[in-house]
């Protein structure tokens, strides 16, 4: 299958290593990876923060990267940005009166898929250490973003895999459902709330005593590494794509030194 | 259209008023009262107790979907057709004898009620909790009348000795615990008994002293209603005290404040929403109490019923084709109960009578995104969408407070000269995000940052208001070497 | 255009606001059909009613007896036994009543001659039949009819004593109310009066009656 990578621009500018996870992933289960060199962002900042016209731009430059490439379906790590794929281009060029580009969002939103939607309703991976080679011999947690849950409703898909990686002990996170604060904007804009919210998730990752916590979307898991690190605790967050990737010989970091740039340098 | 900036935001004819606004920006408010730590318990461990319960009844129901499908359907049915549901139910109540009151905003409400109280003789009223008449200010204009409102409800009555303010829709003493009741109770009640402890069973039984005269001699009651139903002219209240009952049923007039999106079709829509809300409001099967009645019945309850019929910016709402559902409300306030932001503000901080997730899109919707603070409130929100899986009428909330905050941008814009902080940010992002060629661009300067971050390899400090907000509590990582789209073209793939 | 000035009274409330809701439906949105696909009928036989019935309305405290009709003047009699007055509608089957004592003064009401409600007040207890009750919701709904009585009279008095006829029990909310006249005066009581209003606890006893006993009649 060839398969185009939607990094997403917090993925491409700030943590590399997760698109480079991702690809891995993909080309140890024998499939092809682009990537649409166009791409940029999928606009959600600006639509969540109000600016329509300007997330109008970015969505269509989203639509056009994707156009301008072929294969058969496009890969993203992150539900957020899917979701926003998903539902929220057609929504953002109805309201400029562009039916053109409202039809032609989401033929390719039809075939975004999140990561994990991906591996499993689509690629048909349910065991992780058999399938992919994955293996990682930490103890870890596990947080849900809100628009993966919600939104896309990627149900336990994302928490079955990583259970299923060799050597894993994946505990529960409490209150695991409840939105770490980020927001986008919000945390900034409402920052003080934002950071309550966070700190509630914090507590919660300290509860489980696992050295890392993990998840789908690389913003919220900034959000609470960034939460985490202030607060000088010693464990970190690392997406599941890097997890999945990770094998017996090209092991992802461990947990201790887990640094949010190492995979950069590595 | 004026471009001309007269210094008085453009407020529409149809504006709500009353008590719908945030009287300073959300974030404001919302860090005072993050700082009250007792506020923050009480309300923790009361949305985690209801939310529970919510989710267990709701649990025992295997076609909660499918009741959820079709009182959205029946709402927006409704709303689709209210000119018509209105006349009918007007036509309906006036023929079993009750009078219907026509109010453009709540100055003209508190006006009716206030002319029908005053021709009964009566100097006081008993009242049964309502949103609408908290909306309008109702007991403030009565008590400026010279006229006793006396409010039944616990939770209310709480609210009024204590000289305080609801902050939310179904618990309007929400954020107090039980220990701070009864301070007020022994501080406001005469008869008291001095010895009266912190148990709840002992709290309600001191209110049930309190009021026991007052209900026996009471003339006049003032209600609001949970539903009209326009083809019979039949109101319907949902209650647990009895308090209700007593209002309802023993006095001689009986005036009932509704908000004209609260007419539903037919009888058979009862079926729907009085499984919704019960299980989605106090998570309850059913409530203790529901009144049902159709104007007046000889012999059985009030002689004299009214009905005042209040706009006061609900078709300023309606009028908005992607906020409209929000007055599908039926206020059973399970979006607050299940709200991350609400949890931890509590909801003064939101100024309207409406509080919490739906509070944040129905006031700027009802009074226009202009007026006060309200711009501010659609940005109370994450965006998580606990609010929308919670809502028993399926309202988007997270959709409408994107959508007002394109609003309230539009608006901003309108009244600005020069460009804000978040105009500049979001301007730049534009440009960077809009093509990946002008993305590739900026990703070059990434060691840049890395080079700011230092050896600790964290950015512990941005500047500006909004970057530096996100660093008061938050580290950044330092930025990779190499952006991966750069590491893409230098391994040769693309 | 501008607003018609509210003084003047040329153009009145609900002229203004019917004419804005017009206005504000300018873009006719679409009625939808309401999808109907929620329960609508019982899965439950007459034994499974009476038991789930039972098991709510003890889960909101109210006190059950479930008992042939012969047994009904007894229970009531029983649970009468601290009370020294009680007020029952003027349609009530007097046979309910044959076993109460002396000892307690039994008042009739109807809408036609109606208790004042300090008489009310001054009574103990109150004995009524229902129309339909609600197994799921353990809900008992009272239509005002002659058995049942006046609004007041099962609101007023601290003790309710409620005879529930095993006929008149069904599972859903949905098959009830087509038994019923919307139009008559209705209280649904789901258990005796509560509160949650302190820390989302439930307390039960408030304004409304503080006790509530159903007896379910097998037979009736």
């Amino acid at each position: 299958m060839k398969i185009a990578l939607f990094a997403t621009c917090i993925v491409d500018a700030m943590y590399p290593s997760v698109a480079r996870a991702t690809v891995q992933i993909l080309e140890r289960l024998g499939h092809e990876v682009v990537f649409p060199a166009g791409q940029a962002c999928c606009g959600q900042m600006h639509t969540n923060s109000g600016y329509f016209d300007a997330a109008r731009k970015v969505a269509e430059n989203h639509v056009h990267a994707f156009e301008a490439v072929e294969y058969d379906v496009a890969v993203a790590p992150s539900g957020s940005c899917v979701a926003s794929v998903r539902h929220q281009h057609r929504m953002l060029a109805e309201r400029a009166g562009d039916t053109d580009l409202a039809e032609r969002a989401d033929a390719v939103g039809a075939t975004t898929y999140e990561l994990t939607q991906l591996l499993v309703d689509v690629l048909g991976v349910t065991n992780a250490a058999e399938q992919l080679g994955s293996y990682f011999p930490h103890t870890i947690t596990y947080h849900p973003s809100c628009h993966g849950m919600r939104l896309l409703r990627l149900g336990d898909r994302q928490l079955d895999l990583l259970k299923t990686v060799g050597g894993i002990d994946v505990v529960e996170l409490p209150d695991a459902d409840q939105c770490c604060g980020f927001g986008g904007t919000f945390s900034m804009k409402n920052s003080q709330v934002s950071t309550a919210m966070l700190e509630d998730k914090a507590a919660s990752i300290r509860s489980t005593g696992a050295s890392l916590c993990s998840g789908g979307d690389a913003s919220c898991l900034m959000h609470i590494g960034g939460g985490l690190s202030r607060a000088g605790d010693a464990a970190g967050t690392l997406h599941l794509a890097e997890i999945l990737a990770s094998t017996i010989d090209s092991p992802a970091p461990a947990p201790a030194a887990t640094d949010t740039t190492t995979g950069a340098t590595r | 259209m004026s471009t001309t900036f007269m210094g008085m935001p453009a407020v529409r004819d149809t504006a709500g008023h009353g008590n719908l606004h945030a009287s300073e920006p959300f974030p404001q408010a919302a860090t005072r009262e993050l700082g009250n730590a007792q506020l923050r318990s009480n309300l923790r461990h009361a949305t985690h107790t209801i939310r529970d319960k919510r989710l267990k009844v709701v649990g025992e129901l295997d076609d909660w979907e499918a009741l959820r499908d079709a009182g959205a359907a029946t709402k927006n049915a409704a709303m689709a057709n209210l000119p018509a549901l209105l006349e009918e139910f007007e036509k309906n109540f006036t023929a079993r004898g009750g009078v219907v009151h026509w109010a453009r905003d709540a100055e003209e409400a508190n006006r009716i009620v206030t002319d029908l109280v005053r021709q009964t003789g009566s100097d006081e009223v008993v009242k049964v909790k309502s949103m609408a008449t908290q909306e309008i200010g109702l007991n403030e204009h009565l008590e400026s009348e010279g006229i006793a409102a006396f409010e039944t409800d616990l939770a209310e009555l709480i609210v009024q000795l204590g000289e305080d303010k609801p902050s939310h829709i179904l618990v309007p003493a929400i954020h107090k615990n039980r220990t701070e009741v009864k301070d007020i109770f022994l501080r406001q009640m005469p008869q008291v008994d001095p010895d009266l402890t912190d148990n709840p069973p002992e709290l309600a039984m001191a209110a049930r002293a309190h009021l026991r005269k007052k209900f026996l001699s009471a003339q006049v009651a003032i209600s609001g209603a949970n539903f009209a139903l326009a083809d019979t002219g039949t109101l319907g209240v949902v209650e647990s005290e009895g308090n209700g009952r007593m209002c309802l049923t023993l006095p001689d007039t009986l005036i009932t404040v509704m908000g004209i999106e609260k007419v539903l079709p037919t009888a058979q829509d009862l079926e729907v929403f009085m499984q919704l809300l019960p299980r989605s409001s106090t998570g309850e099967r059913m409530n203790p109490y529901t009144s049902v009645w159709t104007g007046v019945t000889e012999g059985d309850g009030p002689k004299n019923m009214h009905i005042v019929l209040i706009d006061n910016g609900r078709t300023n709402a309606l009028a908005d084709q992607y906020g409209r559902t929000a007055l599908n409300c039926i206020r059973c306030s399970a979006c607050m109960n299940v709200c991350p932001v609400y949890e931890r503000t509590g909801g003064h901080a939101y100024g309207s009578t409406y509080p919490g997730p739906i509070g944040a899109i129905l006031s700027p919707l009802m009074t226009g995104i202009e007026a006060e603070d309200n711009g501010s409130l659609p940005y109370a929100s994450s965006l998580c969408g606990a609010c929308y899986d919670a809502c028993p009428v399926k309202i988007n909330i997270p959709d409408i407070l994107v959508h007002l905050r394109g609003e309230d941008v539009a608006a901003q814009h309108q009244q600005r000269k020069l460009p804000s902080e978040m105009d500049l940010l979001m301007k730049g992002a534009e440009i960077a995000l809009s093509s990946g060629k002008v993305l590739n661009l900026m990703e070059k300067a990434l060691p840049v940052g890395r080079l700011a971050a230092g050896r600790q390899k964290k950015i512990k400090k941005l500047p500006g208001k909004l970057a530096g907000a996100w660093t008061s509590s938050r580290d950044i990582p330092a930025p990779p070497a190499q952006s991966f789209r750069d590491w893409w073209k230098k391994e040769g793939r693309g | 255009m501008s607003a018609p000035e509210k003084s003047q009274g040329a153009v009145s409330a609900r002229e203004e606001i019917f004419g804005r809701i017009r206005s504000a439906l300018a873009d006719a949105p679409p009625v939808p059909d309401v999808p109907r696909e929620y329960r609508r009928t019982s899965t439950l036989g007459p034994d499974e009613l009476m038991d789930l019935l039972t098991d709510r309305l003890i889960d909101y405290k109210a006190r059950v007896d479930v008992v042939p009709s012969a047994e009904v003047p007894a229970t009531v009699a029983a649970r009468l036994s601290a009370a020294a007055s009680c007020v029952v509608p003027d349609g009530l089957d007097d046979a309910w009543l044959a076993d109460l004592g002396d000892g307690v003064r039994c008042y009739r009401d109807s809408r036609e001659a109606p208790l004042s409600v300090e008489e009310l007040d001054a009574i103990d207890a109150v004995v009524t039949s229902s129309a339909v009750s609600v197994a799921e919701s353990g809900t008992i709904i009272l239509d005002g009819s002659r058995a049942q009585g006046r609004r007041a009279i099962s609101l007023v008095p601290d003790h309710h004593v409620c005879v529930v006829p095993a006929s008149t029990i069904v599972q859903l909310l949905p098959e009830a109310l087509p038994r019923l006249d919307v139009t008559s005066p209705q209280t649904w009581i789901s258990g005796p009066s509560a509160t949650s209003d302190i820390e989302l606890e439930r307390v039960e006893g408030v304004h409304g009656p503080r006790v509530l006993d159903v007896v379910i009649v097998t037979d009736a």
